[in-house]
């Protein structure tokens, strides 16, 4: 190795290139008239308007009230799916006829006990907090299941021969090892925590983007719709790219397992 | 294998078992008894309005579905195919599977106004992402031991990729289509629940406006019931495709 | 020697290079070679890991085309074409775990346009020469991993080939289910009369299944020494109790113990280069 800085890699470029196309044809439809501008604004204007949003500042609490949402809710699902996920796994008879049961949880729209949560934890975030949890919970439940399945028998054991007690095994020696798929998991979380929780906002909230998001959309208002989305498809894209970048990084370390 | 059957009993006991404790604990506004969900449940089998949400949700579902396999197979088997291709298209998957599609539900609504084709587009494009990446992966993940395998054969191309890859891919690919009807039927209901006036998504929206609690989670029942047969049935065709291996 | 002299596979000056990706240097794998293995002849190769075996096989069997130099089989030139009669098997499970033994056997057979009769006449012929008479219904799912690369072995059996190339096929498998395996190959050797070229690890295996042993150097990998057991045509596993088995496998081991500690400094030094 040289010392040379590596230029482009052809797959990077060419992907570059594709997606720039992407958005130059979509500029140029929108400007056109192929695409009306009651469906959807220009992508320049989108921009546009992002950036008045952010300078404006005209929208800050409810960005800062769905992150927070977003944030508790995340880890709540994490903290909950994790412990979820392990109790399952130590109980391979109950793991086996649950698990099953745990793959069309996602077919569902479980965003529909919203109301029901409001009743029971009253109008305010608690209840879009415990729903956006509910909707990450699964994934992580599955996750953790699977990196523990990963943890070599061999390190397994060895941490039971340690003689330490059964919670700290779990925390100390086996979380660790299943630390890729777990890393998955809580990527996943986080993505379905945004999904209820933005949801829930569109449905009924105080304030936040998602309901923003609906209010502009039911005023016509398509610069702000858009802007708000853009916003809320960036922080995803940069949040998510992140947790990807941690994952491969964890598998790569931990290689084949 | 123990006796899966009583596995099955004895965990659908402890379900309604907890969700009856549940009930008591915060009550009929919240939680309706496992008694009197089901109870709504079994009449609304029998109701014809039922089953007119149920046809209407069904047919978007079988469309939306259509569509995501037939265009995430070829998508996919076109991207798995060239690895340049593959090695391109792969992180842009990824983030667009990532992307909540709850952001491109406007767009959705504008482009194609109230009615069935935004049920559709919506189902579609929930569906199909993982049926793309999944077969992507299949096709790429084929040992490469059994191409090796049909080069010293000197197979014709054709017979490779029938007779070696198709079957070799098949498991994987099936995986994908499982995983990318569930997300179809979710969002088509999703699509049904503010875009439609007709569907089991309808339903619900018109149950969640009333706050008639029993509605609610009898509907959701009956739709976890229809996931699961669904699933199950990937599973078992699964199964035997992979003949134990 | 029993073995028919006639000169089936010829190598002069083969050479392989591996062109270098997105700025990495070329790979230089392989040569120059210089070999004749003759027809019906059993020729292993020795060497550490990563010097080149595999490529050898893979351009012996056509599929890889050499940088330089001539590769012929039977008096033609091999360039990157897997030429019919030559057959091999793998060291990583190839069997395909949608058919069944028998389907799996019989695989290479239907594109011919064959009599049924001939074809179970082939495929049953192959599994009782492999042991796998009982286990034509069985799915590779269900069998152990020695079983598995005999059902690889009967596919490619059953084309009747003139060359039978082995990478590393026993790699996976335990000691003493190798050393049966090795018997078993000799058996099929002795039945089928084709030439067979097997490239191993274990000296042993070598020394004790070949006419002839080969000792490749590290990368980029050359023919440094050629052993010669002088074995009979009928021998099995228990040629180890004679007193030439223990000279040739030190003889194969002094060669090769220089080359495997050159073969792990050049990879530690690769390592130490990613580092930089």
């Amino acid at each position: 190795m040289k010392g040379r800085r590596p230029s482009l890699s052809r797959a990077a470029a060419a992907r570059l290139v594709l997606i720039l196309s992407f958005f130059v044809l979509l500029e140029l439809l929108c400007r056109a008239g192929v695409i009306d501008r009651v469906t959807m604004i220009p992508p320049s204007e989108m921009v546009v308007a992002l950036a008045h949003i952010i300078v404006s500042g005209e929208f800050n609490q409810d960005i800062v009230f769905t992150t927070a949402n977003i944030a508790a809710a995340a880890a709540l699902a994490t903290v909950a799916g994790f412990f979820l996920g392990a109790a399952l796994h130590a109980v391979p008879r109950v793991r086996r006829t649950v698990v099953p049961l745990l793959s069309a949880y996602y077919a569902v729209p479980t965003f529909v006990f919203y109301p029901l949560l409001l009743v029971a934890f009253g109008v305010g975030r608690t209840a879009l907090i415990v729903m956006g949890a509910l909707f990450g919970t699964v994934a992580m439940i599955v996750n953790t299941v699977l990196g523990l399945d990963h943890v070599p028998p061999a390190v397994a054991r060895t941490g039971q021969m340690m003689r330490i007690d059964p919670l700290r095994q779990l925390l100390l020696v086996r979380l660790p090892s299943a630390a890729p798929h777990l890393v998955t998991g809580i990527k996943l979380a986080v993505s379905y925590s945004v999904i209820g929780i933005v949801a829930g906002e569109f449905i009924l909230a105080t304030a936040g983007l998602g309901k923003r998001i609906a209010f502009a959309y039911n005023n016509f208002d398509n610069k702000s719709m858009y802007g708000l989305l853009l916003l809320l498809l960036i922080g995803v894209m940069i949040v998510n790219g992140a947790m990807s970048a941690w994952e491969r990084r964890l598998h790569r370390r931990f290689g084949q397992q | 294998m123990k006796s899966k059957p009583l596995d099955f009993l004895a965990t659908g006991v402890a379900i309604l078992l907890l969700w009856q404790g549940l009930c008591w604990l915060v009550g009929p506004d919240v939680i309706s008894s496992p008694g009197d969900t089901l109870a709504r449940a079994a009449m609304l089998v029998v109701t014809r309005a039922f089953w007119g949400h149920a046809e209407a949700t069904l047919s978007a579902f079988a469309l939306a579905s259509l569509i995501s396999i037939v265009g995430g197979v070829t998508i996919g088997l076109c991207l798995g195919l060239s690895r340049f291709a593959a090695e391109v298209a792969d992180p842009i998957l990824s983030t667009l599977y990532s992307i909540p599609k709850i952001t491109l539900y406007p767009l959705i609504l504008l482009a194609f106004g109230l009615g069935l084709s935004a049920k559709v587009a919506f189902g579609a494009i929930h569906g199909i992402f993982p049926v793309t990446i999944f077969t992507m992966n299949a096709i790429r993940n084929v040992a490469p031991v059994y191409h090796r395998t049909a080069l010293m054969m000197r197979l014709p191309w054709y017979s490779r990729a029938a007779r070696i890859m198709a079957p070799a891919a098949l498991p994987e690919m099936l995986a994908g289509v499982r995983i990318g009807i569930s997300l179809t039927l979710l969002g088509t209901l999703i699509g049904e629940l503010f875009a439609s006036t007709s569907g089991i998504g309808f339903a619900l929206m018109r149950a969640m406006d009333i706050h008639a609690v029993v509605d609610i989670l009898a509907l959701t029942v009956l739709l976890f019931g229809f996931a699961i047969a669904v699933n199950a049935a990937f599973w078992l065709v699964e199964r035997w495709v992979r003949h134990g291996s | 020697m029993e073995a028919n002299l006639e000169v089936q596979i010829s190598f002069r000056g083969v050479t392989k290079i591996f062109p270098g990706h997105d700025g990495q240097v070329d790979v230089h794998a392989l040569g120059p070679i210089d070999i004749d293995i003759r027809s019906g002849e059993f020729f292993s190769v020795v060497g550490p890991s990563g010097c080149g075996k595999s490529t050898f096989l893979d351009v012996l069997s056509g599929l890889t085309a050499a940088t330089a130099g001539t590769a012929r089989f039977e008096g033609k030139s091999l360039a990157g074409r897997v030429p019919e009669g030559v057959g091999a098997v793998f060291q990583q499970d190839a069997s395909f775990f949608w058919l069944n033994v028998w389907d799996n056997v019989a695989f290479g057979l239907h594109r011919k346009g064959m009599a049924a009769a001939e074809i179970k006449r082939r495929v049953d012929h192959a599994l009782s020469l492999t042991g796998l008479a009982g286990f034509a219904r069985a799915y590779p799912a269900q069998l152990s991993g020695g079983m598995r690369q005999r059902v690889c072995i009967a596919r490619t059996l059953v084309l009747e080939p003139k060359v039978l190339l082995l990478d590393e096929p026993f790699g996976a498998l335990d000691q003493q289910t190798r050393l049966l395996m090795g018997d078993e190959l000799l058996r099929v050797w002795r039945e089928t009369e084709a030439t067979i070229v097997l490239i191993t690890h274990a000296l042993d295996e070598a020394a004790m299944l070949s006419d002839r042993v080969a000792v490749m150097s590290a990368r980029p990998g050359r023919f440094i020494d050629i052993v010669a057991t002088g074995w009979s045509r009928s021998r099995d596993s228990t040629i180890v109790a004679d007193e030439r088995f223990g000279a040739i496998t030190a003889r194969l081991w002094s060669t090769l113990r220089t080359e495997s500690i050159k073969a792990i400094e050049q990879g530690a030094s690769s390592l130490n280069a990613v580092k930089a």
